[in-house]
């Protein structure tokens, strides 16, 4: 059976044979990076697309239906549209950290999709200390919001990063505690062995009320960390014009807008991988025959569809709740989230100890 | 007592939001929902609310009557000096004079559509029409008289 698995060893066999280990390996970096480059541009396309048609949805309107048939192609007339735009750079702003500030957060977002386990054994990098790799790089990409800021010379810039800065510092946290009981129940960091140890079902019903809990304090929190809406302070267009990102423009404009959406599917994508089981297709007990049904359906379709079920979700908040201000923004994360998530810890740790889960 | 207060505001706070996403959710799953109307496309089938205000016009009955009796009420709850009403003397059967009007003259690109005039008339002889597309090459076209020629006042209209 075609899968991406027999193709990725397929590819290397026929490298392996044809040149030596060192130029083979050369290759296949090569492949993997014009891969990684081709899911994002097709991500930022369709999540953009998506994002609108969701909203439109929401908002009883029909959104982009002029560019191709239902409006498929707006988000491609856009991005040319974007491209032939004049990347502006204000005079009194710090050029060289101001140009580079787009690249640091695409490359954080590049950095992230290495651990992630796209379908059975098709995984970029599967290094034992997975989930830690992706909380301390997932961190990084304040620093490039907050480069933009200041780079910028421009008070909404700044104001946006710095509040930017305060929310993906505390959000940081419970998403962080979320993960950990997902650690904790598996006892491991390596993202193979967790999507391994959900053979049996997934993580969100196998470990019942505590990890629904974290479950939906991890939704919450990465949909701060993301800067989106409802907790989009850091642009807050009625308030700061566009954030950190006022005097971008053009290309560069583009790049933090597409980084924006790829961080979504990555965080999606973890939380997929986490809670729902990564690839793992839907198995209900000893039901056989249902497990064995289930089995057909590729891997990668398990994953994509996993995560754009979370991507929906987070659309869904974000056309449904209003913006919060800021002492609220931090009294939901120190007052309720993260004693929760606390909380909640120490309830998985019981639980774990004891096998109180299935 | 914190510890239930505590727990209380968690749960009004995820339960209220709940309701939130019901509705959205609702909007989203039910595309009959959709109100965007696809203007030029369904320039036939367009569908315009009730209130909709778009000009002022004059309905005249088969007959080609209406009812306007050329009190000037409208003309004086113009705000901008928009309506113009010019008017002559009928000579009934009886023999008496009877005050009719001979022009409504209506300039639309003064007017604001603010209903004052609707609301002023006492005999209903205007109202606001759906028709929104006035766009014309020569401005002297927007200045209208809505009696039709040759119309005249409905019997019995005082």
């Amino acid at each position: 059976m075609l899968s991406l698995e027999s193709i990725t060893k397929t590819t290397q066999d026929w490298l392996l044979a044809k040149f030596n280990p060192t130029i083979a390996l050369a290759m296949e970096c090569a492949i993997v990076i014009l891969l990684a480059i081709t899911l994002f541009a097709i991500l930022g396309l369709v999540l953009v697309l998506l994002e609108r048609k969701v909203a439109a949805r929401i908002q009883i309107r029909l959104g982009p239906n002029r560019v191709g048939p239902g409006g498929i192609f707006q988000t491609a007339a856009d991005t040319l549209k974007l491209i032939m735009k004049e990347g502006l750079t204000p005079d009194t702003a710090d050029k060289f950290l101001f140009n580079l500030a787009p690249f640091v957060v695409m490359m954080v977002a590049m950095l992230l999709l290495a651990p992630i386990a796209f379908a059975k054994n098709f995984q970029i990098w599967d290094i034992n200390i997975g989930v830690l790799y992706i909380s301390s790089i997932s961190s990084l990409s304040v620093i490039g919001i907050l480069m933009a800021g200041w780079a910028s010379n421009n008070k909404y810039s700044l104001l946006g990063a710095m509040r930017s800065g305060a929310q993906i510092v505390s959000y940081e946290l419970s998403a962080g505690f979320a993960v950990l009981t997902i650690v904790v129940l598996t006892g491991s960091l390596q993202i193979s062995e967790i999507v391994a140890a959900q053979q049996n079902g997934w993580w969100l019903f196998k470990g019942h009320i505590p990890v629904v809990i974290a479950f939906v304090l991890y939704i919450i929190a990465v949909t701060a960390e993301t800067n989106r809406a409802p907790f989009d302070l850091a642009e807050a267009e009625s308030e700061l014009t566009a954030g950190f990102h006022t005097e971008y423009s053009g290309m560069k404009f583009a790049l933090f807008f597409l980084a924006e959406y790829i961080n979504i599917f990555i965080v999606c994508a973890i939380g997929a991988t986490l809670f729902l089981g990564g690839w793992m297709p839907l198995h209900i007990g000893h039901w056989e025959g249902f497990n064995h049904i289930m089995d057909y359906i590729p891997s990668s379709v398990w994953f994509m569809g996993k995560t754009f079920f979370l991507i929906f979700i987070i659309m869904w908040f974000r056309w449904t709740f209003p913006r919060l201000r800021v002492d609220q923004l931090l009294n939901l994360e120190w007052k309720y989230l993260l004693p929760i998530s606390l909380f909640n810890l120490l309830l998985v740790t019981v639980i774990a100890i004891m096998g109180w889960y299935f | 007592m914190f510890l239930k207060d505590y727990i209380t505001d968690v749960f009004n706070g995820v339960s209220s939001l709940l309701k939130g996403m019901r509705k959205t959710g609702y909007y989203f799953t039910h595309g009959k929902e959709i109100i965007t109307e696809q203007y030029p496309d369904n320039r036939a089938t367009l569908k315009l609310a009730d209130r909709f205000k778009g000009e002022v016009v004059m309905p005249h009955d088969e007959n080609n009557e209406h009812t306007c009796t050329g009190c000037t009420a409208c003309e004086l709850a113009c705000p901008n000096g928009t309506i113009k009403i010019i008017t002559k003397f009928d000579i009934t059967p009886e023999g008496k004079k009877k005050k009719a009007i001979d022009a409504f003259i209506y300039r639309l690109e003064m007017c604001t559509l603010c209903n004052l005039c609707i609301t002023a008339c006492p005999s209903d002889a205007i109202k606001m029409s759906a028709n929104f597309e006035h766009s014309v090459f020569d401005r002297s076209k927007l200045t209208k008289v809505l009696n039709k020629p040759g119309s005249k006042i409905k019997e019995g209209i005082e």
